[in-house]
């Protein structure tokens, strides 16, 4: 695959974001606007027996309180949001959230009241009039118990706590496990972290009653769904609600997530007080009321052959929904597919239950469950290598699917319901990258003389590979005007990941114009109105494809303008330098401007068959997703004492298909890695048995700094996907997806000498002190076995 | 709503005299107040750095402060880097960071900026640990913060260039 050797672009976005001039939600002033605070649950799991909010509402400066029993016919649970794929057997119990608490609250600041006042600390302080009655219950908090005969029940009409339950497999497991010559069995956990966007969640509403239009700026990653479902929950027609995903402060998954009871409850009260009213979500609430991820339990075994050739795979886990589970089976299906990695499984079987737990709402934060299986079977291989005196790295290189395997059919589905088949991939040289990158052989070569040094040095390799750029469809419009300029409009909003830019290039190369003059306008639901939004790593591949489409009709309609024009055809002509020229005649041209122009005449009609003006809509749609695939590599060294890890180099060899933009994929993978070491080592979310969270604030959770995360060495390599016309596959996740993988086998093997296995991520300095001391412990009393 | 307090201070060179109630924190008064919203509110815990802004010259939080306190002192905010915001001039720092792609979704961005503008002042050069420990205290979580300190080092031979008489 050939890329232009001209240098990067600088980002379009750039300039207002670092003046202070671009527009977040916070950031929307409106004449008259009111404030909306929320009274959120003190108790994991309760019955409501009364809210008392009459004090709250003869409060000065309060327009009005709401509860449940105000919300008459608009009360009623969000829409399932993704319904879970056609897994034969499959349970799956939909219970969403309600916008308001009616008679129980099911997790810590679960909204109950919401108080609109003349200003954010009015209504703060008329939050503390209200009073609730609360029932305390048992709360449901540990996976295991949650699921035992006597446990309180989250859900009591569906008498146990499971959300889900869904099994699927290829080949024969049981026949594979039975000519084992090795089996690695195991339990592996995961734990809870938050997203962390810097910006917190936050809703503005306007209604204008007299142009009949509701205005919602809203940190979404979907925008157009959010107007669709607020015009159908208003009784609105959906050109009435135009909903405004300005620049958004990071999204990270939990802004995908819909309807947030904020979201359903703003808009309805700006219409019925007819004032704009605002509501900003402070770090605190971001902790309880924005969605969450990462809890599960996996009791894994992994057959082998002498060899390290895997003959099969077989799981059983637990998925920590939280409270309720608007977002269907996303993430335990990723995480079931994502197992597979990029290795040949013969035989797999893996089955899963969702447990409704009293906990935040779970729903993708980035990588969605990829991470767990990527943990598991990485795990599982380097336990598999230990026992059979292979090298780590050696046992991946002989179980990786060929280049010829592809496309590789699993036989199993993936979260879009479709066939989890791989598009593309060209695995090993990857790995033989990665291990070139993180000098392998030296490392080895001069371990053994840190170690005698009483150095705790380590390293890890792992591979992983990631189901990016699902459907459905995505869509684009591009128009050129007289000035020259083009606009390209979708509905795909962007948290950062640069769209302003990489889909203006792929304009502007269609074109041949310079990528400053697309202006790119996307989260505006005036602007573009098809489309799903943001997520799973699928922006480039699926708008950027439906963009491309656009162009490619622009283009065409440019060159049949211009050919009547100039009394050639269209195939004599090019597109460059903003103008479209006879080739070898580089002087008969017409600039594109002039081209609109001349394409949307003032006098004189539009030819049959044709369109005014030199615009075009497309539209991109792929079958299936596309799979991105890497190795991440690392070196650490553990300090004996503190159990603290300093990360000394990190590698990442990352393919993702054809890259659009160089810059701005190093910076995802660069991110990604941050997040996942985050996950890795820093960031937990710590419960009580009564559902309490103990470290709901950056002082307590900690998010990775400057000093936590080294400058991430990359290598790219480009493999192009073939279900769209661009070769481009996902990026947006893929640096946070094995990070807890690569960590835990580099910082075992930092503490060969400690006898610690690591099966549980995150870990943190605490954890890992005490795994130390119990590997010791179990150490000396082998030892002493062995002396008796 | 209630009775304001009297305060006079200057934000970005101008005398802004208001009333202001004594429990608005400077970040909301210039935000919400003064509509500079080019400062951002992140966890108002005074961890993530987002809304620093300038007070006499020392980076401060502006979550951790009431605006009352502000009384008589001279505020710096992002919107003040530049002369005119609409122009498209940036000041040098933000230029930095526009050629080393240091900012993503950007809502940390303007308070990292305010942090190093002390910094730079005070430092002719600075090795990576350095850099990283001036930045240590404010949060991102788009860019790994690899790129922030490659711009920061731009803007180190950037401003060495300037001070050795070498035009850009």
């Amino acid at each position: 695959m050939t890329r232009s050797a001209r240098p990067e672009p600088l980002r379009n976005e750039d300039a207002a974001l670092l003046t202070g001039r671009a527009l977040f939600v916070d950031d929307v002033h409106l004449d008259g606007m009111l404030h909306a605070a929320f009274l959120r649950s003190e108790h994991a799991h309760a019955l409501l027996r009364n809210v008392d909010a009459s004090a709250a509402r003869r409060h000065p400066g309060v327009a009005a309180v709401y509860t449940a029993a105000d919300l008459g016919e608009y009360w009623r649970p969000g829409p399932l949001l993704v319904p879970p794929p056609p897994i034969p057997g499959l349970v799956f119990n939909a219970r969403t959230q309600p916008p308001l608490a009616r008679d129980r609250v099911r997790h810590v600041g679960e909204p109950i009241a919401m108080v609109v006042a003349s200003s954010r600390y009015v209504a703060e302080d008329a939050l503390s009039e209200i009073t609730v009655d609360y029932e305390p219950l048992d709360a449901v908090v540990d996976l295991e118990a949650a699921l035992q005969p006597r446990a309180p029940l989250v859900h009591p009409d569906l008498g146990s706590n499971v959300a889900a339950r869904a099994a699927q497999a290829k080949g024969d497991w049981a026949a594979a496990r039975a000519r084992a010559d090795l089996l690695i069995a195991r339990r592996f956990t995961y734990d809870r972290g938050i997203a962390g966007a810097i910006e917190n969640r936050g809703i503005v509403a306007r209604w204008d009653a007299r142009a009949r239009e509701l205005t919602v700026w809203d940190t979404t990653q979907a925008p157009i769904p959010i107007r669709n479902g607020l015009a159908r929950m208003l009784g609105l027609l959906e050109s009435e609600v135009r909903v405004i995903a300005p620049f958004v402060g990071g999204g990270f998954g939990p802004k995908i997530m819909m309807f947030y009871p904020e979201e359903v409850l703003i808009p309805w009260a700006a219409m019925r007080l007819n004032r704009p009213l605002k509501w900003i979500e402070d770090r605190q609430e971001n902790f309880y009321a924005t969605t969450q991820e990462r809890g599960q339990i996996h009791d894994a075994e992994l057959a082998v052959g002498r060899d390290g050739k895997i003959l099969g795979v077989h799981d059983v886990f637990l998925h920590d929904a939280g409270a309720y589970d608007p977002y269907g089976l996303t993430i335990p299906i990723n995480s079931q597919c994502t197992l597979l990695g990029p290795y040949d499984v013969p035989n797999y079987a893996s089955e899963f239950t969702a447990v409704f737990t009293n906990k935040p709402i779970v729903t993708p934060v980035r990588g969605a469950g990829r991470q767990h299986g990527v943990f598991v079977m990485e795990r599982l291989l380097d336990f598999a290598a230990r026992e059979l005196g292979l090298d780590p790295v050696e046992i991946r290189r002989r179980n990786y699917l060929p280049p010829d395997a592809f496309p590789h059919d699993h036989k199993i589905l993936f979260q879009d319901s479709a066939p989890l088949v791989y598009d593309s991939g060209d695995y090993l040289p990857a790995l033989e990258a990665a291990v070139q990158a993180i000098g392998y052989a030296d490392f080895r070569a001069e371990q053994g003389r840190h170690r005698a040094e009483g150095r705790c040095v380590g390293i890890g390799v792992v591979s992983y590979i990631e189901g990016t750029g699902i459907g459905p469809y995505e869509g684009a419009r591009v128009t050129v005007e007289p000035s020259g300029r083009v606009r390209l409009a979708t509905g795909v909003g962007t948290q950062g990941q640069g769209h302003y830019t990489t889909f203006a290039q792929i304009v502007a190369d269609v074109l041949g114009i310079p990528v400053n003059q697309v202006h790119v306008i996307t989260g505006d639901t005036r602007e573009f109105h098809w489309g799903t939004g943001t997520f799973a790593s699928r922006g480039a591949v699926v708008a950027g494809s439906a963009c491309h489409a656009a162009a490619v009709a622009v283009r065409a309609k440019a060159l049949e303008v211009a050919a009547r024009e100039l009394n050639v055809t269209p195939q004599e002509l090019e597109m460059s330098d903003g103008a479209v020229r006879v080739i070898g005649q580089p002087n008969r041209s017409i600039a594109i401007g002039e081209l609109a122009q001349r394409a949307n005449p003032l006098r004189g009609a539009v030819r049959p068959g044709t369109e005014p003006g030199l615009e075009a809509t497309a539209y991109f749609g792929p079958d299936r997703g596309s799979t991105a695939n890497g190795v991440h590599a690392v070196i650490v060294e553990v300090d004996p004492e503190t159990a603290d890890v300093r990360l000394r180099k990190y590698v990442v060899v990352h393919d993702s298909g054809r890259v659009i933009n160089a810059t701005i994929v190093a910076g995802q993978v660069q991110g990604g890695v941050a997040h996942g070491i985050g996950n890795a080592f820093y960031e937990q979310l710590a419960w009580d048995q009564n559902g309490q969270l103990l470290n709901a604030s950056f002082m307590d959770y900690l998010l990775p700094t400057a000093l936590d995360v080294p400058d991430v060495e990359m290598l790219h390599r480009e493999t192009p996907s073939p279900l769209n016309p661009l070769g481009v596959k996902g990026v947006g996740e893929a640096g946070a997806i094995p990070t807890g993988a690569v960590f835990a086998q580099a910082v075992e093997d930092a503490l060969a000498d400690y006898g610690v296995e690591i099966r549980e991520i995150p870990l943190s300095p605490g954890r890992l002190f005490e795994l130390m001391r119990e590997g010791k412990r179990a150490g000396a009393h082998t030892l002493e076995a062995a002396r008796r | 709503m209630s009775d304001g307090v009297p305060v006079t201070l200057t934000v970005n060179g101008v005398e802004v005299r208001r009333a202001v109630e004594p429990r608005v924190l400077l970040s909301d008064f210039l935000r919400h107040d003064l509509e500079l919203t080019g400062t951002h509110v992140g966890c108002e815990h005074g961890v993530c750095g987002a809304c620093t802004v300038l007070l006499d010259g020392q980076a401060v939080r502006s979550c951790l402060m009431f605006a009352v306190q502000a009384d008589g002192h001279e505020i710096l905010t992002v919107e003040g880097l530049t002369s005119d915001t609409n122009s498209g001039e940036l000041h040098p720092l933000q230029r930095a960071f526009r050629e080393a792609h240091a900012l993503q979704c950007g809502f940390c961005t303007p308070g990292f900026l305010m942090t190093l503008i002390p910094f730079l002042a005070e430092h002719r050069e600075a090795d990576d640990r350095a850099i990283r420990e001036a930045i240590s205290g404010n949060l991102c979580r788009c860019t790994g913060y690899a790129n922030i300190v490659r711009a920061v080092r731009i803007a180190l031979q950037d401003g060495t260039r300037r001070a050795g008489g070498v035009r850009q």
